[in-house]
């Protein structure tokens, strides 16, 4: 009960900082609700049992991506103009009721897959080491994919951020 | 598991390894080259051994079939001729040799991984591992029309993955799994029509749309074509666009096979489209790199029919429209960087009389654009013949129409550059030089195209042993 609360809750925060980001003119403020928004989807991963994802929340978004943006938004000139307006509000406004009526409407009447019964509460890493190393089963290719691709990722930075 | 089975995919990774490595000793740049290629033939070895025999491992999620292997063939050829394309280009940018290769070597490895697992996860990472080798390339000059180009195909490429994932999401939401046989179970034992499971699919054809380029998902083509270097321009068009193919072919047969009629429909009339579109835009371009980008989108276009005939038939039209493409395009766009290197522009108007100075080239050249149009006896002709026979066979009479219609329109701006080249006085009289490895690669090209038109067969037939893998 206590849990089902808190969801309601980080939701509503959740939900109302992010309409935060999209409305607020001042783009640094909205890199601001940004942080805040990560933050309570951490807190509604906990609220799931997820532990360790709430921290890889924490860590990669809340820590590493706000910084990101933030010192973007402070290398970059005419911040002080805010972001500039968009020039189309009302399609994109229509644009995106009628997609999160039809993801309402989907959530609402599909019968999901559901895991029953309920995983215990407690520490996830464990588990989820074993469910992405599993020689057999587990996600281990896409994890040697993932390194080949940071390492393009680290050369091509590299390369575009290097003086000519 | 079986690491042999991912050998192909090692031993270029260690190659594009190597060159980064042998980049920072050697000085003469030239051997990276072919370094590069040697790396590129090693793994084509590889892939070689592994043909006729049909495996899976790291728990289904490579598999190794005769599908898979065909494309990567297909990409490593690619990979060749646009590393071939590449060496004036690389000789001209002083720093970041070893880099460029490297890149295109990685963005290799993505794209046959893309056609060879068959699981989301592994199917996204290695759908972002080509992107993003993609993103860096195109960006690779560094002057403001490249750096555009990059950053705009950066952009969309990133809201094209997160729609992608958001599809993927949605699959296994409903089917609590990630790999696309065990989806295909769920589906059919009950999700079938649900609304969510078509969300999620108009969800992964947008975002496998973008890299195929079909509309609404075309936005950045022209852009993207036009800023880009010349070989990754070729590169995007051929290699890019096949990936997004054959992981396209893979997910749905795979995994929607059930729901087959849903999908096939959206691809015939995102299709017809697409071609109608990409045709009619390119006539008034006056940029050749910008014709040829809206000229890809018409060709992906004709390539969806394929996936709207949900067929054995429309699945084998479908590679070997891919594979004379391939050759097609790639011969275009190297007889164009060819003459680029010397008039220093892409201008249609400056290929005026090109025939007179550069006679081979504008042969060939015009070879490709003929190939394009489908007009016999030439590789693009029969793909036509082929692609559209899919078609019809599956009842899509109003597609093939609108594609007979569109390759009549198509005749027009191509055969219009063969008019100005071949027809109009030249605007001067200097030669056109061009390197070894160059004239090598547009000659396999143009063999390719010569051969594939005139004895089809061969690889007709090689298509369809392949796609029995998929299963219809």
């Amino acid at each position: 009960m206590g849990m089902e609360i808190a969801f309601w809750i980080l939701a509503a925060l959740g939900v109302g900082s992010a309409l935060a980001v999209v409305l607020n003119r001042d783009i640094f403020r909205a890199a601001l609700f940004l942080v805040f928004c990560f933050f309570t989807i951490a807190g509604i991963y906990i609220t799931i049992g997820a532990d360790f994802l709430a921290g890889v929340q924490v860590l990669i978004y809340v820590g590493a991506i706000s910084i990101l943006i933030i010192f973007a938004i402070m290398l970059t000139r005419q911040t002080q103009r805010g972001s500039p307006s968009n020039r189309l509000p009302l399609p994109a406004l229509v644009i995106g009721l009628a997609f999160l009526g039809a993801m309402v409407f989907i959530v609402l009447t599909t019968n999901w897959h559901v895991v029953t019964p309920l995983p215990e509460a407690g520490p996830t890493t464990g588990a989820i080491a074993l469910e992405l190393f599993d020689p057999e089963s587990g996600f281990v290719l896409p994890f040697e994919i993932a390194s080949v691709l940071l390492l393009a990722a680290a050369i091509g930075a590299i390369v575009l951020a290097r003086e000519k | 598991m079986n690491l042999y089975l991912l050998s192909p995919e090692i031993s270029l990774t260690a190659f594009a390894i190597l060159v980064i490595l042998l980049d920072l000793v050697i000085k003469r740049k030239g051997i990276l080259v072919y370094v590069s290629i040697l790396g590129l033939i090693t793994s084509a070895v590889f892939a070689a051994t592994l043909w006729g025999g049909e495996a899976t491992t790291f728990g289904g999620m490579l598999v190794v079939d005769g599908f898979s292997i065909f494309f990567k063939f297909l990409f490593i050829g690619v990979a060749i001729m646009v590393v071939l394309a590449s060496v004036d280009y690389v000789s001209r940018i002083k720093r970041f040799q070893g880099e460029y290769l490297a890149l295109i070597l990685l963005s290799a490895v993505g794209m046959m991984l893309m056609a060879s697992t068959g699981e989301l996860v592994s199917i996204y990472i290695s759908l972002e591992l080509t992107g993003i080798s993609l993103y860096v390339l195109t960006g690779f000059l560094k002057d403001p029309k490249s750096s555009e180009a990059g950053l705009k195909y950066l952009l969309l490429g990133a809201v094209a993955s997160a729609v992608l994932l958001y599809g993927m999401a949605m699959v296994f939401g409903l089917t609590g799994t990630t790999h696309l046989g065990d989806i295909a179970t769920a589906v059919s034992s009950g999700a079938l029509g649900s609304p969510a499971l078509l969300m999620g699919i108009v969800l992964l054809v947008a975002g496998f749309g973008f890299k195929i380029a079909c509309v609404p998902f075309q936005m950045w083509v022209p852009d993207v074509y036009e800023g880009a270097p010349t070989p990754i321009t070729a590169y995007l068009s051929v290699a890019s666009k096949a990936a997004g193919f054959a992981v396209i072919l893979r997910v749905f047969y795979t995994a929607f096979g059930p729901v087959s009629l849903d999908w096939g429909m959206i691809f015939a009339v995102l299709g017809a489209i697409t071609m109608t579109l990409g045709n009619i835009v390119a006539i008034p371009q006056t940029n050749i790199k910008r014709m040829l980008g809206y000229s890809s989108i018409a060709q992906a276009g004709y390539l969806m029919m394929g996936l709207a005939a949900v067929s054995s038939l429309g699945q084998s039209g479908l590679l070997f429209f891919l594979v004379s493409y391939a050759f097609t395009n790639l011969g275009a766009f190297i007889a164009i960087i060819a003459i680029s290197n010397k008039v220093d522009s892409d201008m249609i108007a400056d290929y005026r009389g090109m025939a007179r100075h550069a006679p081979l080239l504008s042969l060939a050249l015009a070879l490709c654009l003929i190939s394009l149009t489908g007009i016999p006896p030439t590789a693009g002709f029969m793909a036509k013949v082929y692609i559209f026979n899919a078609a019809m066979q599956y009842g899509l009479l109003w597609l093939v129409v609108i594609a007979v219609i569109n390759t009549v329109i198509s005749a027009y701006y191509y055969l219009r550059v063969v008019k100005v080249m071949f027809l109009e006085a030249p605007a001067s009289q200097e030669r056109v030089p061009s390197s070894g490895a160059l004239r090598f690669a547009l000659c396999i090209a143009c063999i390719g195209v010569l051969v594939i038109g005139v004895i089809p067969s061969y690889f007709l037939r090689i298509a369809e042993v392949v796609v029995r893998a998929l299963g219809s």
